[in-house]
């Protein structure tokens, strides 16, 4: 399966894309994407407690599978106002 | 016409804002309260050169529709307004701008100042700070909109 990762503010700075196509196996869920990514890119390790997730645009949880197409987005904490 | 709720690039325009809170069932109502949130020229110290805020758009979109529906289950007949800026902020301009509208002042005092307590929990928006030696991206709540704990906070906040 392909997915699209979106990648945001520091977590984009440490991977260098905002965002990246990735093949998943079947039954792969978003933690099983972040564990990928976070070999692919270690420094991304320091955030597998404080990241949140969401699946094509709504916010998700880690053990939610990923289907073929879909558009995961890592969002680390955030900042607005 | 603006729409209420929106995230992009263009300054903020209060008085415009505002003004999408009319309607012909308005006239009940006795109070406007706003909020502007202004990029600051110092923080944690360090001295603030401006700001470039960044955000997953149409997720944000969707917290603020959030928001507004939890306002409305909160505070009945208040009705809100909200805009956040996005790219580059020099000091002193308006990130985000809240609106909110009641038929007395304490539920549209009330409502703003959750409105932007929750905007700081759930809205997918990052701040990158650039100050006199470097730059930081700040990072403040880990954003889970379905954590009770998190928005009874900022009914209490509100509410003090």
């Amino acid at each position: 399966m392909r997915v699209t990762v979106k990648l945001f503010a520091r977590l984009r700075d440490i991977a260098g894309a905002p965002e990246l196509t990735r093949e998943v196996a079947p039954g792969a869920t978003i933690g099983t994407l972040w564990r990928q990514l976070a070999v692919e890119f270690p420094e991304l390790g320091a955030y597998e407690r404080s990241i949140s997730s969401a699946r094509n645009a709504d916010y998700a949880r880690m053990n939610d599978p990923v289907s073929d197409g879909d558009e995961v987005a890592f969002l680390p904490p955030v900042s607005g106002g | 016409m603006l729409p209420r709720l929106w995230i992009g690039h263009e300054p903020l325009e209060l008085e415009r804002l505002t003004a999408t809170l009319d309607g012909p069932d308005a006239g009940g109502d006795g109070a406007v309260v706003t909020f502007l949130g202004l990029v600051r020229n110092h923080n944690a110290g360090r001295s603030v050169r401006y700001l470039e805020y960044e955000a997953y758009e149409p997720l944000a979109l969707k917290a603020f529709e959030r928001i507004a529906a939890e306002i409305v289950a909160r505070w009945p007949g208040v009705s809100l307004a909200l805009h956040h800026r996005i790219g580059r902020l020099q000091i002193g301009e308006a990130s985000i701008a809240i609106v909110t509208r009641s038929r007395h002042r304490a539920d549209a005092y009330g409502a703003s100042r959750y409105a932007i307590e929750r905007v700081k929990q759930i809205a997918p928006i990052w701040k990158r700070e650039f100050f006199s030696g470097g730059d930081v991206w700040i990072e403040g709540a880990t954003a889970d909109p379905d954590d009770a704990g998190a928005r009874r906070e900022a009914e209490r906040i509100a509410c003090a």
